[in-house]
């Protein structure tokens, strides 16, 4: 492999036009590296499409158990909340009610929770093989929004069966959506990065989960908290997502003071998520 | 042609960790909380020494007790189209090297230099999910080890015929046999093309026969000029298949340079009695009151003891004996089994003398040489067996007294692969051919091939 005098010492064709990457102990900082997820994305895919899949191998009931979770809450507390307790729900007929709440908070339940399991569930990929450490939360986020997609059914079923005729204000629902998405997104991010510290947080998740459950209006309506605690009350990002929601689907008018506090703690979430997330992850398979 | 381009650069590569502080750490949120309590800040501070060593005095002098270095100042260049062996004990290292270079884990000081795209096999079928089929599971797979999806559609078919499992490509993979995963999941591997290739003993799958694949395709990859790191504990399938080695001990480099060199440096590092034992108190050598053996060797033709014989050299064995009365005859043999348990052969002394005795009372060395360009490459035991009677109990009669292990250097000069092929069989011995023309019925003497004129 010799070369001969006559050529350049530095040719472009050559390998040595390939530049070289640094591997250190205290790299130089960025939030997120778009391109490298951009290399990978053909991974996202099959990661979140195995996600999808293996749920519901093996089951009888296959993808319509995505229907059935949903369906059984919306019944169940038609009954408790609906007929026994008769929770106020401002004139709408309470099964209209608790659907609109109850199919988006089932993606975000399900989501938060696979979420935050996941770097724990991946340790064995974490040690043995490298990509990119946020694929392992956003998965979950981005696999149950097909569930979500299948229980929209029963949305336009409820829909159709009260008569309710769609509006203008429809045209925000895919920004729901991804507000929708934003949330388990945030907390996904801090409790994965946290739960490899703090193993109880696997026990602690149905406890937040059913506790998150009660601090938005699914079961009850949003008129009911009084008047001066409303701000607070809308800091909680979800409240915003569920009465957008409502307002959107049932072309009630939009209640953006429930929206934008939200909003703002969403966004909040999200990037500081990222931050410590960030931070960890290059140390998680040390300390996992 | 490339210049001498660097493709992977190690400088003062360390990497420490905290020992047994993990599972201390590992607590409960009401248990953390009141140690919070106790000492707000110990617990956390506790918890970030798990990752983080600013506290240690990188010269490596008067460490904490409770850090462990799993690499120190490692520190190495490899060129574009090289293929490097790393060996070394349990522990020394050679994992951690590839976790840094595959950016599984940070290092704690020190840089790594790489140019490309690195793929990484430090497991075979990483990944892989039992309720998904084989065809499902090479792109999951693939995609893992940094394959795009285009590259796997079009190698797909490929992939799938070298696996083997092509019948049962669409059944999920929880039916395959071990066999199966195994080879479907180096099959995937084996087709990555990454500038440069780290690879942590997953040849170790399969039979023979795929064996022999994996490492014949390990040798295409190396010819197409990509950068391979190669961490086993096979010595043959190194010095088969990586020209220079890296010999890694305690988390330092201990020797670099040609493999063949190295290797010897590491089994005699390592296992330093095992080409010679030594009994140097008489009552308690192998023996009764008629003949003890006192010491055996593996040796090279110029005297030297050796743990790595070249293929192409003769090997002797000696055994050194005392005999404490005076004996009409005296029959001296050993068997050589190989790394599987099977008997290569067995030689014995009156092969090639009839002198059995009579033997005076003394010490005798008695050495037998086995010709070169005759034992197989591997691992080879030795069993020693003194008698005087045939049948009856032997006097002595031990068992993998020394061993030794048969390589074929990767040289350039000597056995190339085209002209010297790893084979199957137990011995490879290296024949006289002789090839004559014969058309027209003219007997025409063609030139005979002679081994030596091949093998310098």
């Amino acid at each position: 492999m010799m070369t001969s005098s006559l050529e350049p010492l530095t040719d472009r064709s050559q390998p040595n036009a390939v530049p070289m990457s640094v591997i250190e102990a205290k790299p130089p900082w960025h939030l997120i590296d778009v391109k490298e997820l951009k290399e990978y994305r053909d991974l996202f895919f099959f990661l979140v499409w195995r996600d999808f899949k293996v749920l519901y191998a093996q089951t009888i009931l296959g993808f319509s158990w995505a229907l059935i979770n949903p369906l059984i809450q919306i019944v169940m507390f038609t009954i408790i909340f609906g007929n026994i307790a008769n929770v106020s729900t401002d004139g709408i007929p309470y099964v209209l009610f608790s659907s609109v709440a109850i199919i988006p908070w089932t993606y975000m339940a399900a989501s938060m929770t696979q979420s935050s399991q996941s770097l724990i569930q991946g340790q064995t990929m974490l040690g043995k093989v490298y990509f990119p450490r946020l694929l392992f939360p956003l998965t979950p986020i981005l696999s149950r929004t097909v569930d979500f997609g299948i229980s929209i059914v029963i949305l336009f079923c409820v829909m159709v069966y009260f008569g309710v005729s769609p509006t203008w204000n429809l045209v925000l629902f895919p920004f729901f959506v991804l507000y929708m998405m934003a949330i388990p997104c945030g907390i996904g991010l801090w409790l994965s990065s946290l739960a490899i510290r703090f193993r109880d947080v696997k026990q602690a998740m149905p406890f937040f989960i059913q506790m998150l459950m009660y601090t938005a209006p699914i079961v009850y309506s949003a008129s009911s908290i009084p008047e001066h605690y409303r701000i607070l009350y809308s800091l909680n990002p979800i409240v915003g997502v569920i009465e957008g929601f409502r307002a959107c689907v049932l072309g009630l008018p939009m209640p953006w003071m429930y929206i934008w506090p939200g909003m703002l703690m969403a966004a909040l979430l999200l990037i500081s998520g990222a931050f410590y997330f960030k931070r960890m992850e290059r140390v998680v398979v040390d300390v996992i | 042609m490339h210049n001498s381009t660097i493709s992977i650069k190690a400088e003062q590569l360390s990497k420490c960790y905290r020992l047994g502080l993990k599972e201390d750490l590992h607590d409960t949120f009401g248990v953390s909380l009141l140690n919070f309590l106790k000492a707000p800040l110990a617990n956390y501070r506790k918890y970030r020494s798990l990752y983080n060593f600013d506290d240690v005095n990188l010269d490596k002098k008067d460490a904490p007790s409770d850090i462990t270095w799993a690499l120190k100042d490692v520190s190495f260049e490899v060129k574009v189209g090289e293929v490097v062996g790393i060996i070394g004990v349990n522990g020394a290292g050679k994992s951690t090297l590839l976790k840094i270079l595959s950016r599984i884990t940070p290092p704690t000081s020190g840089k790594a230099f790489i140019r490309g795209k690195v793929s990484s096999l430090l497991e075979v079928g990483t990944g892989f999910h039992p309720d998904l089929t084989g065809r499902e599971n090479v792109y999951l797979n693939g995609t893992i080890l940094g394959m795009r999806k285009k590259e796997i559609d079009r190698k797909f078919d490929e992939i799938v015929d070298f696996s083997g499992v092509e019948r049962f490509i669409d059944t999920p993979v929880k039916r395959y046999s071990s066999g199966m995963k195994a080879r479907l999941a180096f099959a995937v591997a084996a087709h990555l093309e990454p500038e440069i290739l780290l690879i942590d003993e997953v040849l170790a799958v399969g039979d023979a026969r795929f064996q022999k694949k994996c490492i014949n395709k390990m040798q295409d990859v190396s010819q197409q000029g990509r950068t391979v790191l190669f961490v086993s504990h096979n010595m043959p399938s190194i010095t088969r298949l990586c020209p220079r080695t890296i010999l890694l001990n305690a988390g330092g480099v201990l020797a670099d340079g040609p493999s063949h060199d190295v290797v010897n440096v590491y089994m005699h590092h390592e296992k330093s009695s095992k080409a010679e034992r030594e009994w140097p108190d008489l009552d308690r050598a192998p023996g009764d009151d008629v003949v003890r053996l006192c010491a055996m060797r593996v040796k090279t033709k110029d005297g030297h003891v050796t743990e790595t014989v070249d293929i192409r050299q003769p090997v002797g064995i000696e055994m050194e004996y005392e005999v404490l009365q005076p004996q009409k005859r005296l029959f001296i043999y050993f068997h050589v089994v190989n790394e599987e348990g099977i008997e290569v052969f067995q030689s014995f002394q009156t092969d090639s003398s009839h002198q059995i005795g009579p033997f005076k009372p003394g010490r005798y060395v008695s050495t037998a040489w086995i010709p070169g360009n005759f034992l197989g490459e591997g691992v080879l035991f030795i069993s020693p067996t003194m008698r005087t009677h045939f049948p009856g109990t032997p006097h002595v009669r031990e068992k993998d007294v020394v061993a030794f292990q048969v390589v074929a250097s990767v040289d350039s000069d000597s056995l190339s692969a085209e002209f010297f092929p790893k084979r199957g069989g137990v011995v490879w011995p290296l024949l006289q051919w002789e090839t004559e023309c014969r058309t027209n019925g003219n007997y025409v003497a063609a030139k005979t091939l002679s081994a030596e004129k091949i093998v310098k």
